[in-house]
């Protein structure tokens, strides 16, 4: 099996401190890359490196055999990002804005409702995001990356203010994208029970 | 995956839906739109109050006061340009998109111009009349403010993208602006003059429009580096 994405010997730092140096990993299709560690080891600066928003000091990110810094375009085609915060505007229905999404990034043929109702939250589609609470809104952003045609699924602490439902819900949607060939990195502090090929990466 | 399945949306579907969006957040939180447009306008009704009902007095300062306080105004509604969407973390969502982050950019720009901008143009009219300007040098007025508007969006937009990571960069952004919108000022404020006394003027709206297309063609690039510089 080849591998579609790859870290080869990344060095990353912020102001004056080193959060990781000569760290390497590689990830298949139908893989999951878990990243523990404690508050403030730097899993969300290496997500956000992953994703392309943080210039590495040294290393080099290749996906499908291109370093990602020089086919930006389509390696942004095929990732999804979901960050600490949700990137939903307060002020528009939920409607509104996953529309918004649509143009951004490839959507998958799926139904937008099925995906809605799958999530619990067809209910909410005409109300502003304002109304909705943390947990809804984190069920909203989750619909985000269920819409994206995206293989790639860079998802950072996904199950921050869900319920049980909601937390075992995103084992259950990244198992079966898992089992789809699809890819996924994701940092986490709770157990997470998907059945699937899993590698574990502990930053110090 | 299901590579077959999916749709990708078009080259000009980020920019439009950028548009949109901004558009649609600007009708839902009108207080964002009318605070430029009413500090515009009580500067300009404010001003013959002061300086008192001599008419030669007015028509005398009446351009230079309109056009201060267009910029001004302008100036004060560019720092939110980027920074709810900063705060919120949607900006980072456009950072990742496959769309190209110029058009992204200039869509947020062209959406500002049209909430902040066009309305001063469309008040102006009214604003020179406490001034008593001359019937015939309002079409100017209106049409170099247009042009300069739509420059000063555009440069602003770079300064908005570089200090939207900045805790309070307001200052900060007015000091990057105000160099590059002194042309802007000069060429917008005398026009205008010329046209109030008789004057040719041609030559200032040809200057003013060189600006604008020159700041349409090469801000957008300029504001795309600097998102992503700051979003680091």
């Amino acid at each position: 099996m080849t591998a579609k994405l790859s870290a080869n010997n990344l060095t990353l730092i912020r102001g004056e401190r080193c959060l990781f140096t000569g760290l390497s990993f590689a990830l298949g299709t139908g893989q999951l890359l878990l990243l523990e560690g404690q508050n403030g080891s730097g899993k969300t600066s290496l997500l956000r490196a992953l994703v392309g928003l943080l210039e590495l000091e040294e290393g080099e990110i290749v996906w499908n055999g291109e370093p990602i810094r020089r086919a930006r375009q389509a390696y942004f085609k095929s990732l999804v990002w979901l960050a600490h915060r949700v990137g939903l505007k307060a002020d528009l229905t939920l409607v509104e804005n996953l529309q918004f999404e649509s143009a951004l990034r490839p959507i998958a043929n799926t139904d937008f409702n099925a995906v809605l109702e799958r999530l619990g939250i067809e209910r909410l589609k005409k109300l502003p995001m304002r109304s909705l609470s943390a947990g809804q809104q984190r069920r909203v952003a989750l619909a985000r990356v269920l819409l994206s045609a995206a293989d790639l699924w860079l998802m950072d602490e996904p199950f921050t203010n869900l319920d049980r439902d909601g937390r075992q819900l995103v084992d259950e949607i990244v198992g079966q994208h898992l089992s789809n060939g699809g890819m996924c990195v994701m940092a986490a502090h709770q157990d997470v029970e998907i059945d699937a090929p899993t590698q574990k990466l502990v930053l110090e | 995956m299901n590579s077959a399945a999916e749709q990708t949306p078009g080259l000009l579907a980020g920019l439009t839906a950028t548009v949109r969006r901004d558009l649609l957040l600007a009708w839902k939180r009108p207080g964002d739109v009318l605070n430029p447009l009413f500090f515009f306008a009580m500067v300009c009704t404010l001003f013959p109050l002061a300086v008192g009902p001599s008419v030669e007095q007015l028509q005398f300062s009446g351009p230079g006061i309109l056009w201060v306080a267009a910029l001004l105004a302008m100036l004060l509604s560019l720092n939110s340009l980027f920074l709810a969407d900063f705060e919120d973390g949607s900006l980072e969502q456009l950072l990742v998109s496959p769309q190209p982050l110029v058009l992204l950019g200039l869509g947020k720009t062209i959406a500002h111009w049209l909430t902040s901008g066009l309305p001063l143009v469309i008040i102006s009219p009214l604003m020179a009349m406490t001034f008593q300007m001359p019937l015939e040098s309002i079409g100017v007025l209106m049409l170099t403010l247009t042009l300069g508007t739509i420059s000063l969006s555009m440069l602003g937009s770079v300064g908005a993208a570089l200090t939207v990571g900045l805790y309070r960069g307001t200052a900060l952004l007015s000091l990057l602006i105000l160099p590059l919108a002194m042309p802007v000022l000069i060429f917008g404020a005398r026009t205008v003059s010329l046209a109030a006394a008789g004057d040719v003027y041609s030559g200032g709206i040809f200057a003013l429009a060189a600006y604008a297309v020159g700041a349409v063609s090469l801000a957008p690039y300029a504001t795309a580096a600097a998102l992503r510089i700051s979003n680091e």
